[in-house]
């Protein structure tokens, strides 16, 4: 009950706060509905060559900009994958013993993922200048904070065996790390960066937003301007990549992942 | 064993290493086709990185360049001030958690009855399930950003746009993660429900609703906690919250209120997540045992 209470007491402060105006929804929601007819184009069966040539007429272009939306995913995953792979060692507590080392690691990964990536390009765009470098180059920040952390939970999970027998024979710590703790896990690891490619193919479709590079600035262009048929084009297009990333991100995923059961 | 000097196991080992090799010739064998295959994998991926370089135009003299800029910046964002503009400040950020809060419980109420219809032990029609699946999933891939944009075209500019376009986004993905955790539910007692004579109603209320509600408690409260970072992000196209300030002071080089803002969204997070890591616990660690 009290719980309740708590709950209905912050519902009407944030409905406040966040000025919800249910009126101004109900009277405004046939311009929604409006909206959506309107970004749906006009496909005559009679005549659709035409009619979808018409409503793709950009589409070379497009499709290079979604390529380029792709590669600033897959670029910022790498470089920040390989961020969070060097620090994940330093930040994982079975590994490090100094806990000043691994404080600072560990508050600098949380600096880099709570920032979100769309405040770094904001910062980078004035610093580096327009362009797809500066959405790869804040991707890979926000993928270093967040990869980190998850590594770094992976690692301070394995097996410790391995860890001792090695240290036992008196390797060092990189040694130690390449052959008793990498084999547990990579393929971890993997399914890991790959999870996080998904989330920044998205992430990457806004980066234009702010004039960070890719598909994002015409996708602005088209709904403030109000170039209906483009707004459709574009999001559907949008839709798609993001479908069928995740689908094939899934199958390798648990290929990665039945591939370590089996073994 | 009185060969056996004392020592460490790595001198032994390597003085014995010829009779190692003639035991264990498994162990020394090199795996050429294994190595063949992490080289080529390792090989592609560092050359679509390299095309992905060259294709982006990154350039070693604008990142140095831009590099030094970036440090200049740290250095104007020392010491953090909010500029007199505190009280604001600290209102654009209740409207920021106004905005997550409103918008996560909203995409909560309305995915809930959603999730029954997308899970394969409710429906058990491929074809409807498979319909209401593809409608969450566009839902879900349209980022909050761009429902924002949407939104604002429909109910103006300000705070409440920023909630509508949270509610959307989530929709989706609750609807996903609901209705994975519906499936995976105990079935027992929905059984044990219909043996004692329940209706398939009956049986979602009494057999399944009391066994996943404190699961999705839980996933709603997480939600919460990443909502109050696209929150605050959301002011960047003009729908509420504190990303209005941010962008603005980033635009006009007010670096030090920027890191003043910076430091309250830090702040605020952790905050967040410490009390929502606690409910998390407490809920799931109380019905459960």
């Amino acid at each position: 009950m009290l719980g309740l209470a708590l709950l209905a007491v912050a519902l009407a402060l944030s409905c406040h706060a966040a000025e919800v105006r249910p009126l101004v929804l109900a009277a405004n929601f046939g311009k929604f509905t409006a909206y959506i007819q309107q970004i749906v184009p006009v496909l005559r069966p009679d005549r659709i060559g035409p009619d979808l040539a018409e409503w793709y007429w950009g589409l070379p272009k497009w499709l290079s900009l979604l390529g380029e939306t792709l590669m600033m995913a897959y670029l910022g995953t790498l470089l920040g994958a390989l961020g969070g792979f060097v620090l994940c060692f330093v930040a994982a507590g079975n590994l490090v013993r100094s806990s000043a080392i691994r404080f600072a690691a560990k508050r600098f990964l949380e600096i880099c993922r709570t920032v979100p990536e769309i405040v770094f390009a904001l910062i980078f765009v004035i610093a580096f200048g327009l362009g797809p470098m500066v959405g790869v180059l804040a991707l890979a920040i926000h993928t270093t904070g967040a990869l980190g952390k998850l590594f770094s939970e992976v690692v301070e999970n394995i097996d410790m065996k391995p860890v001792e027998g090695l240290t036992g024979t008196g390797a060092s710590w990189v040694e130690t790390v390449r052959f008793a703790v990498l084999p547990q896990v990579l393929s971890n690891f993997a399914s890991y960066g790959l999870l996080r490619f998904e989330i920044n193919v998205r992430g990457a479709g806004v980066m234009g937003f702010v004039g960070a590079g890719g598909i994002g600035q015409e996708l602005l262009i088209a709904i403030r301007n109000f170039y209906y048929s483009d707004v459709s084009a574009i999001l559907l297009m949008i839709v798609l990549t993001v479908f069928a990333i995740d689908l094939s991100t899934e199958k390798l995923r648990h290929h990665l992942i039945g591939g370590e059961g089996m073994r | 064993m009185s060969e056996r000097r004392p020592g460490t196991l790595r001198a032994t080992a390597l003085a014995d290493l010829d009779a190692l090799r003639l035991r264990h010739p498994e162990q020394f064998r090199t795996d050429w086709a294994g190595r063949l295959r992490v080289a080529g994998t390792l090989a592609g991926v560092v050359g679509l990185a390299g095309y992905g370089l060259w294709a982006l135009d990154f350039s070693p003299v604008r990142i140095l360049n831009g590099l030094g800029r970036l440090g200049g910046f740290a250095l104007e964002m020392l010491p953090p001030s909010a500029g007199g503009r505190f009280g604001v400040f600290l209102q654009a950020l209740a409207e920021t958690l106004g905005i997550a809060f409103v918008g996560t419980l909203a995409a909560a109420l309305l995915a809930f009855p959603v999730a029954f219809l997308a899970a394969r032990n409710v429906v058990p029609n491929p074809f409807a399930r498979f319909t209401v699946r593809r409608g969450l999933d566009v839902m879900r891939s349209v980022d909050v950003l761009i429902w924002a944009l949407i939104w604002i075209n429909v109910v103006g500019l300000g705070p409440f746009a920023g909630a509508l376009a949270i509610a959307c986004s989530d929709f989706g993905a609750f609807g996903k993660l609901f209705s994975e955790a519906i499936e995976t539910g105990d079935r027992r007692p929905g059984e044990g429900v219909v043996a004692s004579g329940g209706s398939a109603l009956h049986r979602i209320r009494f057999g399944l609703i009391p066994g996943v509600l404190p699961v999705l408690a839980s996933q709603v409260l997480y939600f919460f906690e990443s909502n109050t970072r696209s929150a605050t992000i959301i002011g960047i196209v003009g729908a509420g919250g504190i990303g209005q300030y941010l962008t603005e002071l980033i635009r006009v080089l007010e670096l030090q209120q920027v890191a003043f803002l910076v430091l309250m969204i830090l702040v605020t997070v952790a905050v967040i997540d410490g009390v929502s890591g606690r409910l998390r616990r407490a809920i799931i660690g109380g019905p459960g045992r």
